[in-house]
């Protein structure tokens, strides 16, 4: 792998810029991998990475059935945060930001982590309490998190105006170290990483079926062929139930469209991320001037990648009245993606009833954030057969009636 | 948006008239069921790509519970019908066949 540096710009320059190499490298499948992992998007590739780099274990296919990082790693808003309530995701969350702060300088790819600092508005009584109870608990976590008025809101976000009749800003959720990042070079950068072990990134392989020898897997069906393995890693966010199914277990998720738009471009005027949970509306400023708004997920069952109108209509028209600048703003993109979303929306890394297979699932409407620790944490749970970033998201918590339920108290929205 | 006709009071009506209440026919146990009974009904889910049979709400109408027969993979309605009944009846059923030549 050629390294990126100032001087290899300078290289180049003197040479047309032709001894750029491919960014990863494309490949056919071989007869068999050590390990398997299914999903070519952020957690897949990290989880390859990490157990390339943190393991040794190299001899990996990773299956795409779309393009490298086509999924939801595409299409989220890049939010990185860890302000959550219950301590298991407090520690893989805030494990992922860390990862993400030096995320650059270790691939050598610049995936452009702006730690701008992400506001969670309280904007009901309620949500007034429950973020000073996770700025406490986030305290006793190692998580850097403050309460802040609406006074500090407003200096932190000019454009918001805090008086609304309905939605008023009581105040925030406030982690300095939380920001974004480049979606597309996350997943691009940890692809280059991959290739450059020895790894083998298969794209449009779709899978469409699982061998298992009794309770054992041994291979997967896919339409490049069958390809055989010793262990196999189903990241596949939205279809983890479609290839649970193959494999002959049930998770517990429900897919539904996750709906995200932008504006156009308008000159620099919001330096930080806001979440408004009540309204179920987030919104930040990317580096190219358009706004990226977020919003609720859908009712209803979903595979399509299109979701309903009015809950658009819904996010915008409460956004509107927390930032009235955007009313006169024109949406140019609209797009949506498919989440895999659990009852206690945490998410799934864990074995399965089939020995070999491992999930890692249910990120729901927050996965990007938890790339680099989802990938960190699943690799050793591959690796090992445990992991203690993992331990508490096992699918047997559900049945155990131990979860991790971020979807009420804590800093989740969806 | 997606358009259902709620069987119980027979009005064509818009999504934003309905609640969605997730997979249809699960099957519950009772008072001496295992963990693993409870969980089959309270968490786990086929989720499934295609023909997918669900729970809906009537409510800002009739504020009745209905079941539909829709597909994920396409969002086409085979049809709706009441919530008393545990499996599909034939006429959702003869439909489904009907559109997806299975």
């Amino acid at each position: 792998m050629r390294r990126f540096s100032a001087f290899a710009i300078a290289r180049e320059a003197m040479r047309n810029h032709e001894g750029w190499g491919r960014t990863w490298a494309k490949r056919s499948p071989a007869k068999r991998y050590d390990v398997i992992i299914v999903g070519a998007g952020g957690h897949g590739l990290a989880t390859a990475y990490y157990l390339g780099r943190n393991f040794g274990i190299t001899n990996v296919g990773i299956l795409e059935k779309g393009w490298l990082g086509g999924g939801n790693t595409g299409r989220n808003t890049t939010i990185i945060r860890s302000n959550y309530l219950q301590d298991p995701s407090a520690a893989i969350y805030e494990k992922s930001r860390g990862l993400y702060e030096t995320l650059s300088q270790e691939l050598n790819y610049n995936v452009m982590f702006s730690p701008r600092g992400v506001i969670m508005l309280a904007q009901t009584h309620h949500e007034v309490r429950g973020y000073k109870r996770t700025a406490h608990a986030n305290a006793l976590q190692g998580v850097a998190t403050e309460w802040i008025g609406p006074e500090r809101v407003k200096e932190l976000c000019s454009i918001m105006n805090i008086d609304g009749p309905r939605y008023p800003v009581l105040g925030g959720l406030w982690q300095a170290r939380g920001g974004t990042a480049r979606h597309d070079a996350v997943a691009w950068g940890y692809a280059r990483a991959c290739t450059d072990m020895g790894m083998d990134i298969i794209q449009r392989c779709e899978v469409t079926g699982i061998d298992r020898d009794g309770e054992r897997v041994t291979g997967v069906q896919t339409t490049q062929g069958p390809i055989g393995c010793d262990k196999l890693g189903i990241v596949v966010a939205g279809h983890s139930g479609v290839l649970a199914k193959m494999a002959g277990f049930r998770l517990p998720l429900e897919s539904v469209a996750l709906q995200a738009l932008v504006s156009e471009p308008v000159k620099p005027c919001m330096d930080v991320v806001v979440m408004a949970n009540t309204v179920h509306g987030y919104m930040s400023q990317s580096d190219k001037g358009e706004m990226v708004i977020g919003g609720g997920t859908d009712g209803y069952n979903n595979y399509t990648q299109r979701g309903s109108f009015h809950h658009i209509e819904e996010t915008l028209r409460a956004l509107v009245e927390t930032f009235p600048m955007i009313s006169r703003l024109k949406m140019l993109r609209q797009w949506g993606g498919i989440v895999d979303v659990t009852g206690d929306r945490s998410p799934i890394l864990s074995r399965t009833p089939v020995e070999g297979i491992f999930v890692n699932c249910g990120w729901g409407t927050g996965g990007f954030k938890a790339i680099p620790g989802s990938g960190f944490g699943m690799a050793e749970l591959m690796a090992k057969g445990y992991s203690p970033l993992t331990a508490a998201f096992g699918l047997e918590r559900f049945r155990e009636g131990r979860f991790i339920d971020e979807s009420v108290a804590a800093g989740v929205a969806h | 948006m997606l358009l259902l006709t709620c069987p119980n009071c027979g009005l064509a009506v818009e999504e934003t008239e309905l609640a969605p209440g997730g997979e249809a026919h699960l099957k519950r146990f009772g008072p001496d069921s295992t963990a693993e009974q409870f969980e089959e009904y309270m968490f786990l889910r086929d989720n499934a790509k295609g023909v997918h049979f669900e729970r809906w709400r009537h409510a800002y109408g009739c504020g009745k519970w209905f079941l539909a027969a829709r597909n994920t993979a396409t969002l086409e309605v085979y049809g709706t019908y009441p919530a008393r009944t545990t499996e599909p009846p034939q006429h959702i059923r003869d439909e489904i066949a009907r559109r997806t030549g299975a």
